[in-house]
């Protein structure tokens, strides 16, 4: 029987992006897929006749543009097509908007606080200060603090030497910055309730906290570490959905003479003395694999595809214990025309943006209390695009692909499963909210998919549909993430690796844990990375 | 009453717009850059198209010959808008006490109808901007500057009665500067500014507004280091005032300019522009670019007798502790060739520090230049100093080092300037 050399378990960017440095460094490399179809989070499904839906992850900013150098992902068709500001609707007919001329964005913060439009200056130096100060980290293993290896001892320095480079003051904030909630962060700068709301919204995004609790201004940044084709901190559209990322992976992939199996769901990995030999397929097939590297969540990849006796208590314990809550879900449209928004203008470029509805810090810290008591929000928070206002490939003339992310969505109900009834209910709070600002919404819609953290976990495979395979809270970050002690893609059995967002540096569509893996599996087989660029400098 | 909460806010749909004002200033996306009150005028006069962003502004940086409006400044009378800076009114019992803790010099020395040139720092004594400070009254002000600092000025006005308001766009400014700039004023029926002297201001009656009530508020001001003046007009008035100089200057050579030439003669002033020459300190984002008022020439401003101000404490430790770590000096460079971002070194090896503004200067005909630098050089040692020019000629470069001597500012002093009463060219 063939022993591949690596064997990357769930084809979503990261284990395409490990995949592909693998095979790229000479390994002979099979990725599996349970779906019929690669791409895990990030997706285009044709779900009804002429519409790509981008059902999942729906905008890109954070993918590391190293990674797409080095694996040629322009060259395999990927364009990302930036868009230029957002909105936050108002419950009085108005609207907040944020555009990318500077300018511009002051004076339309002026229209509600001219303090607040001048505020944004100091605002955006401080979180750009922290942005630097993290952003070097991404592309970096994190060292181990208990290790004495001087690799780790020499990452710990670097961390250390970045920290004493700060000046007092910026230490201050540095530490306040990952404990804080983003609603104290903000009242540091703001005082009118739309405009935090606004940035906020960057800070609860995927995860099971509401802006009042402590560690949500660290999220935001996650946020605003990205960029378009150089454009710093600026959001696109993956011409073609978001697929249009994964479906460039895999075709670098396969040009390099990678193998992908799509359908082929993984029952459980194969563990020979403390080492990974190989999967079990769901149907009993076994595929050896020197190594084996898992895309999925880490609670799906130990609690699920290896047994139990195979792994140290303790590290058992921390696995189950690391937060990875639902609290999030997604109502995808097909629209037969384009949305109208009477507060806006109709040749206003939010159209194009992100729109939002929540306009008040407390309208969103409810909406966090509906979840709390184990029911999604009544009012729930909106993100929500239109990709084929600048993208019409996804949607036949005229017509339009809408994707909503939705907050908040408990993994249980009142802690029973989801019914589909409770499904229903769901959607019918997205499509009323809507509603209340853009009349006529509703027969608009000529299908409609309704995923609740039920369906994101069965379909897609993430523990209880939380979209950052774990919450980015400081305390599951950098050495803590996943696991201490296992925070370098590797785990307590020998030849398996973790390569997925619950690894370091975390979630989003950025593919550098699919990339920093790969840099230690290579590490482990001794073999050169020179075909990996180095993190881009920040100076 | 959670529960009543929470009702009230599920249940409250969108509402019709009460607040027609906000919703009418919507349409502002559609223009990202404004005009001025002068912008019909200056586009008429726009030959060259060559604009730039000035705070959201499109400003000239020329009109129709960049060299020529240099020398309209330094031989006729040039006239600038200057409307983007940023003003603020400063009013109420308590506005002197406020400015006199806000900003570095001592207010209660600033007499109504005077202006003066200050700057004001935050707490740990770094400089947020520079700017004018113009007493209107005693108990009103204006202060104008290059960046934006509300939330500063409003928080720093907790405990202090008064009220501060944003004013940019309600004010139309211009700067009157060159030679014949007081004969044009004169012309134009300005009756009794040859009485300003440098530094004063006063109203004037404006005859453009048809109700007769308008008025003019000239400052002996500008940025030129030549005789000059700036006037402040409601922005309505804004084009009457422009036509009353324009057709008095005529004969006296009136010319509109852009900034290219403006910051020739500011260069040769040897005056500072705010994140040019240095950064403001809400805008570094690198902490080590901060400075304080003694690192950018500014410490003559720091007035410790006058009381408790914003970052006091902070520039007495660092003038203490001799932490000031950079200098601002004007520097003489041997030939003509500008040196503009240039490395500055020490016996030709030692970096110590960059060149921010340079040019050939026309009036004091030397190769001037305005650069920071680590002390000790520039402070305690000023020998040896050089200048490495990276000249680009067709597609070479002609690597000149040249030596450099530090030199006080201004670079140029005009008699005229400061002459009473001023001179009718």
């Amino acid at each position: 029987m063939k022993a591949w050399d690596a064997i990357v378990i769930g084809g979503g960017h990261n284990g395409l992006v490990n995949a592909c440095y693998l095979q790229r460094a000479g390994l002979d490399v099979l990725v599996v897929e349970k779906n019929g179809w690669v791409g895990g989070a990030a997706t285009s499904r044709e779900l009804t006749p002429g519409f790509l839906y981008s059902n999942c992850s729906y905008v890109c900013s954070l993918f590391r543009p190293e990674i797409m150098r080095d694996l040629e992902l322009p060259r395999y068709g990927l364009q990302v097509i930036s868009y230029e500001g957002g909105a936050v609707f108002t419950r009085d007919g108005d609207y907040l908007a944020n555009y990318r001329d500077h300018d511009a964005h002051r004076r339309e913060f002026a229209r509600f606080s001219r303090r607040d439009a001048e505020a944004y200056d100091r605002y955006s130096r401080d979180v750009t200060r922290q942005c630097r100060f993290i952003q070097p980290l991404l592309m970096r293993t994190a060292p181990d603090p208990t290790s004495f290896r001087p690799r780790d001892i020499g990452e710990l320095l670097y961390l250390g030497r970045k920290f004493a480079g700060l000046t007092p003051e910026e230490m201050a904030l540095t530490l306040r910055f990952w404990t804080m909630s983003i609603s104290d962060f903000l009242d540091e700068y703001f005082e009118t309730d739309v405009i935090k709301a606004n940035f906020a919204l960057s800070g609860i995004i995927g995860t099971a906290l509401g802006p009042m609790s402590p560690g949500t201004a660290y999220v935001l940044l996650h946020h605003y570490m990205g960029e378009v084709d150089g454009s710093v901190g600026a959001w696109g559209y993956a011409r073609g959905g978001m697929g249009a990322v994964t479906k460039a992976l895999a075709a670098s992939f396969q040009a390099s003479g990678g193998t992908i199996r799509t359908g082929a769901k993984v029952d459980h990995v194969l563990v020979r003395r403390g080492k990974a030999s190989g999967v079990v397929l769901a149907g009993g097939e076994e595929i050896s694999g020197k190594l084996v590297v898992s895309n999925a969540d880490v609670k799906r990849t130990f609690l699920k595809l290896v047994e139990e006796k195979e792994l140290p208590d303790i590290f058992l314990r921390r696995v189950r214990n690391f937060k990875i809550r639902g609290s999030s879900g997604k109502v995808n449209f097909a629209l037969d025309s384009l949305p109208e928004f009477p507060a806006l203008p109709k040749d206003s470029p939010v159209y194009r943006g992100d729109m939002h509805f929540t306009d008040s810090m407390e309208r969103m810290e409810r909406a966090y209390d509906d979840w709390k008591a184990g029911q999604w929000s009544a009012d729930p928070f909106l993100d929500m695009v239109i990709p084929t206002t600048l993208d019409p490939t996804m949607a036949p003339p005229g017509k339009h692909f809408m994707s909503c992310f939705v907050q908040y969505a408990p993994p249980k109900v009142n802690g029973r499963e989801w019914t589909d009834a409770d499904r229903d209910g769901f959607a019918e709070s997205v499509i009323a909210q809507i509603s209340d600002y853009s009349p006529g919404f509703r027969d608009r819609i000529v299908h409609m998919e309704v995923r609740t953290p039920r369906e994101i976990e069965v379909e897609v495979g993430l523990t209880e549909g939380n979209i950052f395979q774990g919450e980015l809270t400081f305390d599951q970050l950098l050495f803590n993430r996943p696991v201490p002690g296992y925070a370098q893609y590797r785990s307590p059995v020998g030849g398996l690796y973790m390569c997925g967002s619950s690894t370091h540096p975390g979630g989003g569509v950025m593919g550098a844990p699919g990339r920093n893996a790969a840099a230690e599996i290579l590490r482990d087989l001794a073999k050169p990375t020179t075909h990996m660029s180095p993190a881009h400098d920040v100076i | 009453m959670i529960q009543r909460a929470k009702a009230l806010l599920y249940d409250a749909p969108p509402q019709p717009s009460i607040d027609t004002a906000r919703t009418t200033a919507q349409s502002h996306f559609r223009t990202l850059r404004c005009g001025t009150p002068f912008q019909p005028r200056i586009d008429a006069l726009a030959r060259t198209n060559d604009w730039y962003n000035w705070a959201g502004y499109r400003a000239p940086h020329s009109l129709w010959d960049e060299e020529l409006e240099y020398f309209a400044i330094r031989s006729q009378a040039a006239l600038f808008d200057i409307s983007p800076m940023t003003k603020y009114r400063v009013e109420g019992p308590d506005a002197e006490a406020f400015l006199n803790r806000v900003t570095l010099r001592d207010v209660t020395k600033l007499k109504s109808g005077r202006v003066h040139y200050t700057a004001w720092c935050d707490d740990e004594g770094f400089v947020l901007d520079d700017g004018t400070l113009f007493r209107l009254s005693p108990t009103r002000f204006r202060l104008c500057s290059q960046e934006r600092h509300l939330p500063w000025l409003l928080d720093s006005a907790i405990g202090f009665d008064v009220t501060v308001e944003e004013e940019t766009a309600a004010v139309a400014g211009l700067a009157l500067q060159g030679p014949t700039a007081f004969a044009v004023l004169h012309d134009a029926g300005f009756a009794g500014v040859e009485n300003l002297k440098v530094f004063d201001l006063a109203d004037f009656p404006h005859d453009g507004d048809p109700q007769g009530n308008s008025q003019v508020t000239i400052s002996r001001t500008g940025f030129t280091g030549d005789l000059g003046y700036e006037l402040f007009v409601p922005s309505e008035q804004a084009l009457s005032l422009w036509d009353r100089l324009m057709a008095a200057g005529e004969l006296r050579g009136i010319r509109a300019i852009g900034y290219t030439a403006l910051n020739r003669a500011r260069l040769e002033a040897g005056l500072i522009v705010a994140n040019s020459d240095f950064v403001t300190s809400e805008h570094a984002i690198r902490a080590d670019r901060l400075r304080m008022p003694d690192e950018i020439g500014l410490g003559f401003m720091v007035d410790l007798e006058k009381g408790h101000f914003n970052g006091r404490r902070a520039i007495l430790d660092a003038r203490t502790k001799k932490r000031l770590r950079h200098v601002l000096v004007g520097l003489e460079i041997e030939g003509s060739i500008p040196a503009e971002h240039a490395i500055v070194y020490y016996r030709k090896g030692q970096e110590v520090g960059l060149i921010s503004a340079a040019m050939w200067s026309p009036m004091a005909k030397r190769n001037i230049a305005i650069a920071s630098l680590a002390r000790p050089f520039g402070d305690t040692m000023v020998d040896d100093l050089w200048v490495e020019i990276y000249a680009m000629r067709e597609l070479q470069y002609q690597k000149l080092m040249k030596r450099a001597k530090v030199v006080p500012r201004p670079f140029i002093r005009l008699d005229r300037r400061t002459a009473n009463p001023p001179a009718g060219f």
